[in-house]
């Protein structure tokens, strides 16, 4: 039987029954009940509490680590430092993991882990970290990456040399990559613009702001056997890695992933995991591990901060001849900030012909980033629409229009060398358009703004299982991690496939050891990939049913055909039998042949790209310079939303984020390069009264490559929000701001310079 | 160390007796030694809501109550909201309106929307978004949260 990715087809004729309802979430009555059991939910018999001591300092060289005081701590079981982990290189991909879990031969930034300590309470842990002494020799730090650019800025890593030079380099660096990204010819492109615009802009650190801090329970048995739950986008991934930096088989290392509490990319890595999983082998006791809210601002992944500069040129009518970027990007104290993605998408939903980006990736003393729906993309696009607004302002034209005009459509071959199949851009503009937000008169004192976004969606290795346990109920075991309700989504197409109810369906979320391989939970691939797995899955069971009905009523198979859950006979002539259900199917013949079961692994390709257009009308207090967002709106190709509540959910809550690191959210660094705003009340996230209701608008064009023909939605919503608030403030206020987040200071600063 | 504090208390009308440390929180103690595990800690300041409780009637985050200061008094958690089977009407209306995601902040949204309701039967939006402003969620751009407790407080009116 061909696998789905070959034979699989969208089909605009099928009758759909589940797909595109509302069911109840599996997951949900667990959620409202207080009984889902998150990172820091599990307890173990015999458990420690691990707590961790980190650096005061943003980059000191670590002398001495002395513990003697604190192992003499009444409770504390074992104590883990550098000394207790692998040494492996710097400059390594491993190297530079173990060195974001514990620090080595410096402490690279504030809130680095130095040491931890496991202990029969929690006070007791915390009453050791207090005893235990560093030696620090504290060296010049950098935090911003302009500065970390320059000729005299503190070399944070001797190994680094920059990589894409033209002319290469031996001289240690902070500057680990140059990328050209083109196409065309930039410079006929401006000869022939009528109107050129050329802005400089920047943006901080914003965290990814999940409630739930990194939580888990590590087990090592004295066989050398690791169990591990944890909050996890990635279980996979983290079991791999482990495995890479603790120098043990992947095998022997099972990872169970709880509930997870957010992530959006910010549980793509592993923090407390490996300290625990060594605090146990040391202390043969079970450890939990969970951080605090300031712990996870200083020590876990925020965003990439930018400085770039944006040139782009436009005839009088409309057609924009050249884009050009010149982008750095912070990646923190390692490489891996995925900077690759913003000069891939940041043009990407047009069909320019001559496009020239430069990009460099720069190491700072700052935790290294982490992802966050679309990585490094949000914080470009800021730029690049807040410059297609002033081009279509220019030339006269309506902003959508312009959009519309420029618009990428099937065929064109982007920047990265991929031709694009059937997109939603044209639509998704057209129903902005049309939209009842964007043909309403903006309100006295309010300005309003558009921006549009773009983003790849993903595939990759998924690898799921379908049971039909003898009754006829289904269960399936996935294990790319649920991030936000996929479960249900994912349930809802196998039901489809199987014509059955979805509450006939149940889906476990697997361990590492009772699966293979899956990717993150990224990219917006789960719905897209797991989807294909399951209906794959489907398709071998219902053959399965169908070559059981032809045996009991002892017919060809071809004289059966499987519709709405049952068997029935292909027509009048095979015999006069009653349809069976897959009950009685199973009931019948499980016995004899077996239980009807199914797997899929696979690296699933043809995620359709997503678009998405945000409409959104800001009034800006010309005395505090204070912002509100009174109306918004997301619009947005889902391709076919499965589950239309949970994609509106993902609509919303993208924006929202992006309201927050459009108007407030920002690391804040002192002079000593120690974070200042380490808590929620000094890290400003939304809160429900900052915002209005978000409004929605669903656009359907299928992704031609999936049976229910769905794009992944959970990254484009981020995408065009702050550019579409700094579009509305632009028009509020009469100036355009370039820098984020364009918080009361910065637009009290515009509007003192805008009146002098 | 310091000489542990005797309490007695009601937790959802159980009784319970325990020995806190004096400087145990509330929510340590729910999570810890009664392993009501349901009341959740995302910040520890009193800034994210995820460990709201109802204290004697009060709204409190019980991040910043310690566990010593319940002594005598009644605390309702998440685990104490449905009746039985039944669900509030608040559970019910985030199921099917969806006013839930990853569900990590929803103990602590459902907690202080009931206390919301039983202080105001018919808010307006704006007097909903105010009360509910002590509760972080990152999720879903609290849009269908609130439209969960609208719902839910129309439909208790009409009960």
């Amino acid at each position: 039987m061909a696998t789905i990715l070959e034979d699989s087809k969208y089909d605009p004729q099928r009758d759909l029954k589940v797909v595109g309802s509302n069911p109840v979430k599996h997951d949900g009555l667990d959620k409202v009940t207080g009984r889902a059991k998150f990172g820091a939910d599990y307890f173990l018999p015999g458990m420690l509490y691990g707590r961790t001591l980190r650096s005061p300092h943003p980059h000191a060289i670590i002398k001495s680590i002395d513990t003697s005081a604190a192992e003499a701590v009444p409770g504390v079981k074992s104590i883990v430092t550098r000394d207790d982990f692998p040494e492996i290189d710097p400059g390594t991909v491993a190297g530079e993991m173990t060195r974001t879990a514990m620090a080595r031969e410096k402490a690279l930034f504030d809130g680095h882990p130095v040491a931890a300590v496991a202990a029969t309470t929690d006070a007791a842990a915390k009453q050791a970290l207090k005893l235990i002494k560093v030696d620090y020799e504290i060296l010049p730090h950098v935090i911003d990456p302009v500065d970390a650019m320059q000729p005299d800025a503190p070399i944070l890593h001797d190994y680094i040399r920059t990589k894409g030079l033209d002319e290469p380099s031996d001289k240690p660096t902070n500057i680990t990559e140059r990328l050209i990204t083109e196409m065309g010819d930039v410079e006929k492109g401006f000869a022939e613009a009528d109107v050129i615009v050329e802005r400089d802009f920047d943006s901080k650190p914003m965290h990814q702001g999940y409630i739930e801090p990194q939580g888990c329970v590590a087990e090592y048995s004295d066989d050398g056997q690791v169990e591990l739950w944890c909050c996890t986008q990635a279980p996979f991934v983290y079991r791999d890695r482990l495995s890479a930096i603790l120098k043990m088989e992947s095998a022997k290392i099972n990872v169970q992933q709880s509930e997870l509490g957010g992530g959006f990319g910010g549980k793509t890595g592993f923090y407390p995991e490996p300290v625990a999983i060594l605090l146990s082998k040391k202390a043969k006791r079970p450890v939990k591990m969970v951080l605090s809210r300031n712990e996870v601002f200083r020590g876990t992944g925020p965003v990439s901060a930018t400085n770039y500069t944006i040139k782009m040129g436009v005839t009088k009518d409309g057609k924009i001849t050249a884009a050009q970027g010149h982008l750095v990007f912070q990646t923190g104290i390692f490489t891996g900030s995925m900077y690759f993605n913003g000069p891939n998408a940041m043009f990407t939903r047009y069909n320019f012909e001559n496009i020239h980006i430069e990009s460099f990736e720069v190491v700072s003393n700052r935790p290294k980033v982490n992802s966050f729906r679309a990585p490094c993309v949000p914080q470009i696009v800021f730029g690049v629409e807040g410059v297609i607004d002033e081009l279509a302002r220019k030339i006269g034209m309506d902003p959508i229009d312009l959009r519309l005009k420029n618009a990428a459509t099937e065929g064109y071959t982007t920047v990265y060398g991929e031709t694009l199949g059937p997109i939603g851009f044209v639509e998704t503009l057209q129903a902005a358009k049309d939209s009842e937000h964007y043909k309403s008169l903006v309100k006295d004192g309010e300005g309003r703004g558009v921006a549009a976004g773009f983003w790849f969606n993903r595939g990759g290795e998924t690898s799921t299982s379908m049971n039909i346990a003898p009754d006829g109920s289904v269960t399936i075991i996935t294990g790319t991690a649920d991030v936000a309700g996929s479960r249900i989504s994912i349930a809802m197409m196998a039901a489809e496939e199987l014509g059955i109810d979805v509450d006939k369906v149940r889906i476990t979320m697997a361990d590492t050891n009772s699966l293979g391989f899956n990717r993150v939970t990224a990219g917006s691939r789960t719905t897209y990939s797991v989807g294909m797995t399951v209906v794959d899955n489907a398709r071998q069971c219902i053959d399965q049913f169908v070559k059981r009905a032809a045996e009991i009523w002892d017919v060809p198979e071809d004289a059966v055909v499987y519709e709405n859950g049952e068997c029935r006979p292909a027509g009048a002539n095979v015999g006069n039998f009653e349809p069976l259900t897959i009950a009685d199917i199973t009931k019948q013949t499980t016995m004899s042949h077996g239980a009807v079961t199914a797997s899929a692994s696979m690296n699933v390709t043809g995620a359709g790209p997503g678009f998405g257009l945000h409409i959104v009308d800001a009034k800006v207090d010309e005395e505090t310079g204070r912002t509100d967002i009174t109306r918004y709106t997301v619009v947005e190709d889902a391709g076919k939303a499965i589950h239309p509540l949970q994609v509106e959910g993902q609509y919303q809550g993208g924006a929202v984020q992006g309201i927050g690191w459009a108007l407030n959210e920002e690391y804040v660094y002192g002079e000593d390069g120690r974070l200042q705003n380490a808590s929620f009340l000094d890290y400003r996230m939304p809160v429900t009264s900052d915002v209005p209701m978000i409004d929605t608008v669903i656009v359907e064009v299928p992704n031609p490559r999936h049976p229910f023909g769905l794009r992944g939605v959970g990254e484009v919503p981020v995408v065009p929000t702050m550019a579409a608030i700094g579009n509305a403030i632009g028009n509020a206020i009469g100036v355009r701001p370039q820098s984020l987040p364009m918080s009361p200071p910065k637009l009290l600063e515009i509007i003192d310079n805008r009146n002098s | 160390m310091a000489k542990k504090v005797h309490v007695t208390t009601t937790v959802n009308g159980d009784d319970y007796e325990y020995l806190a440390e004096p400087g145990q929180t509330l929510v340590d103690v729910l999570r810890n030694n009664l392993e009501l595990t349901g009341t959740k800690e995302g910040c520890s300041t009193g800034d994210c809501g995820a460990c709201s409780v109802i204290l004697d009637g009060e709204l409190v985050c019980s991040c910043l109550v310690l566990a010593a200061e319940t002594d005598g008094k009644s605390v309702e958690t998440i685990e104490g909201m449905a009746d039985g089977d039944n669900l509030h009407p608040l559970q019910r209306n985030f199921l099917d309106l969806n006013g839930l995601q990853c569900g990590i902040c929803t103990p602590g949204f459902l907690i202080a929307a009931k206390a919301l309701l039983e202080r105001n039967p018919d808010p307006t939006e704006t007097e909903a978004r105010f009360w509910l402003a002590g509760n972080l969620c990152r999720c879903t751009g609290y849009d269908k949260i609130v439209r969960s407790v609208m719902a839910a407080a129309e439909e208790m009116r009409g009960a």
